[in-house]
């Protein structure tokens, strides 16, 4: 997909291990199938060679594994990162989950990751991808070959991209982007037009799917607490099987509450949800609300910038017009 | 488990009239960890404190509820009863069944049910409580007065008077405030310089006072006797202490039609200024906006002139930094403006004005040297009409103006109108009002002597419009005791206009975390018993920051807020509250929300080695509550994702359980 190969990254991260400046390296592993991607930690050039994935489906935001990772050891991580996946390692630092001396960022560039779902809805039984600038070939068992326009197997979260620049790296990849006007509001708005009673149902619809995986919150970058609230039995929220059918919106709520205006918008969430509930339309509804009525914020822009929610200015807008604001939108 | 007494109080019949407390006792009997259930009459009365005390003896009680009046009338007094019979005073919860239900109910069958939901999450409360200890923080022994008008002059001369160091901070060139712009006082016309600038004098003279003026509270920081304070001296670009107040300068500096405000834009003053001849501090100040050397670099007369050496013209402001163990608020007012009352016509001509340019025109340090002098040509007014109430009393829906009254205005009308009558007997006087008000020691003798000895037309009716025409004023007005219309040519229209807080309250408020009612008033911590401390701990308040009144007022009040302020700095502990933050360091993420939030600045983060299961030993970044500054406001534990961070004695799983409680 880009100018920039497999290869390319692999001889990187061997001369940074051979160096000894750094004696890990988080990036991804394939599995079974080619969209079966995985992040993996590599410690020798051997198996990189071997294992390292670099490609369409390496949408996994590796800024998370730091936490643990950078724990572990002295040593320095080599870690591959995508744009949107910047803001996330940014956050992570504004918030002191790890120290950025312990690692050692390569930005890579992307052109927007490809959905596995998306493309079964246009070739069943898919077998490899191929990309270019010209589109997707996609080989099938039974099929043959299917070309097919990039935007239609894109994940939303990559069509609606905000940002195709490196907030955070030691060495970039590629040329940087900027930052985009993206339309990843729309679907918002479309939620705010419905009655109360519509959205009521809209998202006990979506969410009376959860099974309660609890893959969206392990993914999540901003869920990096020591002992989650869920896991916690004092919390008095803790509980693996719910009681009735309102606590698990109960779960989708509390976590949108937690994650506002730490949220990045990386959409982790929807990508490992095995049920496709859209929920980072919950976290987009935060982030909207939180521009409008603080203006413009994008959480982990920058290292150590106030979010809103936890910084008081004497401009910050009354309660009493915020509510005004929200009625407006039922 | 815990073995909970539960209090149920009439309060006379202000509860039991609405509440059915026997029924209210009796079901809160069945609630978990309930042993003993009980109403009295007054449970507050010594009788009904030995009822609670003797139970807790009796029945070996661990913790009580009380189901009585707001926590705020009472809890201090039912924790002090719990400790007396040897109970920890946190052990106690108040169910207010008054204030949050009989008082808001008028049906029985809707109060009683209310008031056991309260009761039970009260109990459901008390049954997660933990006994607390207070912890000790001592006290900086120094006063902070903002704002240097009589208000906070009298209450700085008072403190200081006690032995105690005060700062005065004034955002003026000088201190003095409105009461320095006034003429003559009511009702015992003394005028009102000779009385206030011995006053100035005294605290320019006091060892123990210092003044900041050209000042400004930038920042406030900590809690009741450790405040930290951030001061703000604006540059005047003259050196305080070298300059002697002679006024050279101010007489040479070429820059002369700068609107002069002490004298409300009557006439005219210099880039570089003295207010007025007994400004403390007497120095003078450059006016940055209009001088011609700060501004384009050409100038300097006023540096050559000055003998002393005092002009600076490279000062920059300074920021100061102080520690205070009381803060006074004493920001006073403002006469309201006048754009949305155009029917008097006071923006369309000269001779419509405000009463405190009344005051300024009739002052013989004023512009027109005390000779009442029409503003547009300088010849005598022969007829004056007052016009009371502009902007008070008004409705709210008007949109315009202020609902209540301002006070001070019926009184200063009969004033004015009676020293017109006196000294020009030839004028005709009118004053049209809606009521007159003049409750107060000799007011209503005062005002009845401008309408019995004086002959001042005192009309009931309010003036529709003033209506400039060929060098008149065409008032037009109804009389509404003779049921007729008006029209009256008069040479001169007084308004009485509103006050209003100064706009700089509403921001120091906001420093302070002191609260404030919808007319930006301070608001005191009890509107009888507490009139002059705001609910803020150690913020005090002086003068008409907190309500329209009138100097004797002013100056009573600046006593007691004095008083208050002595009686706080002679401690040299105060006992803190134990109700204060805690983090779980298990628990802790690190991650800098609550210290963000924490408008107190008491959380500070440690490096700490844990113990992990595996024996390894691992470096983590936790929070620390100082809880010594920690004021328990919560806003920590709400915003803490992990829910490491809780609040003792309101901790989120007593909160919770209170709700479930109300819910069940």
């Amino acid at each position: 997909m880009q100018e920039i190969t497999r290869d390319t990254l692999i001889s990187r991260a061997k001369e940074l291990l051979a160096s000894g400046e750094v004696d890990r390296v988080y990036g991804w592993k394939r599995g079974e199938f080619c969209y079966d991607v995985t992040p993996a930690l590599f410690t020798d050039a051997e198996s990189l060679e071997k294992d390292f994935e670099w490609g369409d489906f390496c949408g996994a935001n590796l800024s998370k594994y730091l936490v643990e990772e950078t724990r572990k050891s002295e040593g320095k991580i080599l870690v591959f990162m995508k744009p949107c996946d910047t803001y996330s390692f940014n956050q992570l630092l504004t918030e002191h989950r790890f120290d950025r001396e312990k690692v050692y960022v390569i930005g890579t560039p992307c052109a927007g990751m490809l959905d596995p779902k998306r493309i079964r809805d246009h070739a069943e039984s898919f077998t490899s991808v191929v990309s270019d600038e010209n589109g997707v070939t996609v080989s099938t068992l039974f099929d043959g070959d299917v070309k097919l326009d990039r935007s239609e197997v894109m994940p939303d979260r990559c069509l609606n991209c905000k940002s195709k620049k490196h907030v955070a790296y030691d060495e970039l990849f590629g040329e940087d982007g900027g930052t985009i006007a993206s339309g990843r509001f729309d679907e918002v708005e479309k939620i705010e037009k419905m009655t109360p009673d519509e959205r009521f149902e809209f998202w006990r619809g979506e969410l009376s799917r959860c099974i309660r995986c609890n893959a969206c919150r392990d993914v999540c970058p901003a869920c990096t607490c020591e002992k989650c609230v869920f896991d916690n039995p004092n919390s008095g929220v803790e509980n693996k099987a719910a009681e009735n059918s309102f606590e698990e919106q109960m779960f989708h709520i509390i976590r949108a509450f937690h994650v506002a205006g730490r949220c990045t918008d990386c959409g982790e969430c929807s990508r490992v949800c095995p049920q496709q509930i859209p929920l980072h339309l919950l976290n987009r509804k935060f982030i909207k609300d939180i521009d409008g009525f603080y203006g413009e914020y994008q959480a982990g822009a920058e290292v150590g910038s106030r979010a809103p929610l936890v910084d008081y200015t004497t401009e910050d807008i009354e309660p009493s017009d915020a509510v005004k604001g929200g009625d407006e939108n039922a | 488990m815990q073995r909970i007494g539960v209090f149920v109080c009439h309060c006379g019949t202000n509860i039991a009239g609405t509440v059915d407390v026997a029924a209210v006792s009796e079901a809160l009997k069945n609630e978990p960890g309930v042993v003993y259930s009980t109403n009295y009459q007054y449970m507050c009365s010594q009788a009904g404190q030995d009822i609670i005390k003797n139970a807790i003896a009796e029945h070996g009680l661990t913790g009580i509820v009380v189901c009585s009046c707001s926590p705020r009338m009472h809890e201090a007094t039912f924790r002090k009863t719990a400790a007396a019979a040897g109970l920890n005073s946190y052990m106690v919860e108040i169910a207010n069944i008054r204030e949050q239900c009989s008082w808001v109910h008028k049906d029985m069958k809707t109060g009683t049910e209310k008031a056991i939901i309260l009761g039970k999450a009260a109990v459901a409360k008390v049954n997660l409580n933990a006994p607390l200890t207070p912890g000790e923080s001592p006290v900086t022994k120094r006063a902070l007065v903002i704002g240097g008008g009589i208000a906070g002059i009298q209450t700085a001369l008072d403190i200081a008077d006690a032995g105690f160091p005060v700062d005065i901070v004034e955002t003026k060139p000088t201190i003095g405030g409105k009461m320095a712009q006034l003429d003559k006082t009511f009702p015992t016309l003394d005028c009102a310089a000779c009385i206030l600038t011995p006053k100035m004098v005294d605290v320019a003279q006091n060892d123990k006072i210092r003044i900041f003026s050209y000042s400004e509270v930038t920042d406030v920081k900590g809690f009741v006797g450790n405040f930290d304070v951030t001061i703000k001296r604006r540059a005047r670009y003259v050196k305080e202490d070298v300059c002697t107040g002679c006024g050279a300068c101010t007489e040479k500096c070429p820059q002369k039609k700068i609107p002069n405000e002490f004298n409300l834009g009557m006439d005219n003053r210099r880039a570089i200024y003295i207010p007025f001849a007994q400004a403390v501090p007497k120095v003078a100040t450059i006016d940055l906006d209009h001088c011609n050397m700060l501004k384009n670099g050409k100038c300097g007369v006023c540096a050559k002139v000055c003998a002393a050496g005092a002009i600076d013209y490279n000062a920059k402001d300074e920021y100061i930094e102080e520690k205070y163990g009381a803060i006074v608020a004493a920001t006073g007012f403002n006469p309201i403006s006048m754009d949305k009352f155009d029917e008097f016509a006071y923006s369309q001509s000269k001779d419509v004005i405000t009463s405190l340019e009344f005051e300024r025109l009739t002052n013989a340090a004023g512009p027109t040297g005390g000779k009442l002098l029409r503003p547009s040509d300088g010849e005598h007014p022969r007829t004056i009409v007052f016009v009371q109430c502009v902007g008070s009393r008004c409705d709210s829906c008007a949109q315009k103006g202020k609902e209540y009254c301002s006070k001070i205005c019926c009184m200063y009308t009969a004033k004015h109108a009676m020293l017109t009558r006196d000294k020009y007997p030839d004028t005709d006087v009118y004053v049209f009002y809606i009521d007159v008000r003049t409750p107060g020691k000799n007011f209503d003798e005062f005002y009845r002597r401008a309408v019995e000895e004086y002959g001042v037309h005192y009309i009931k009716g309010m003036v529709g419009k003033v209506s400039p025409e060929g060098g008149k004023l065409m008032v037009q007005a109804s009389d509404l005791i003779d049921n007729k219309q008006l029209r009256i040519e008069a040479d001169l229209v007084v308004l009485a206009a509103a006050i209003e807080p100064d706009r700089s309250a509403r921001p120091l408020a906001t420093m302070l975390t002191a609260s404030m009612d919808t007319n930006d008033f301070f608001t005191e911590a009890h509107p009888k018993l507490r009139p002059v401390e705001s609910p803020t701990a150690g913020v005090f308040l002086s003068g008409t920051c907190q309500g329209p009144k009138d100097i004797p007022e002013t100056v009573a009040q600046a006593g007691a807020a004095a008083s208050k302020v002595i009686g706080l700095l002679a401690k040299d502990k105060l006992m803190g509250n134990p109700c204060v933050a805690h983090s779980d360091e298990n628990m802790c993420n690190g991650c800098s929300t609550c210290e963000n939030v924490c408008p107190y600045g008491a959380i500070t983060y440690e490096e700490k080695e844990f113990r992990m299961p595996d024996r390894t030993t691992r470096i983590r970044r936790v929070a620390r509550v100082n809880e010594a500054v920690c004021q328990g406001c919560g806003c920590c534990t709400v915003a803490c994702m992990s829910g490491a961070m809780n609040l003792k004695g309101f901790k989120n799983e007593q909160i919770l359980a209170e709700v479930d409680a109300i819910c069940r």
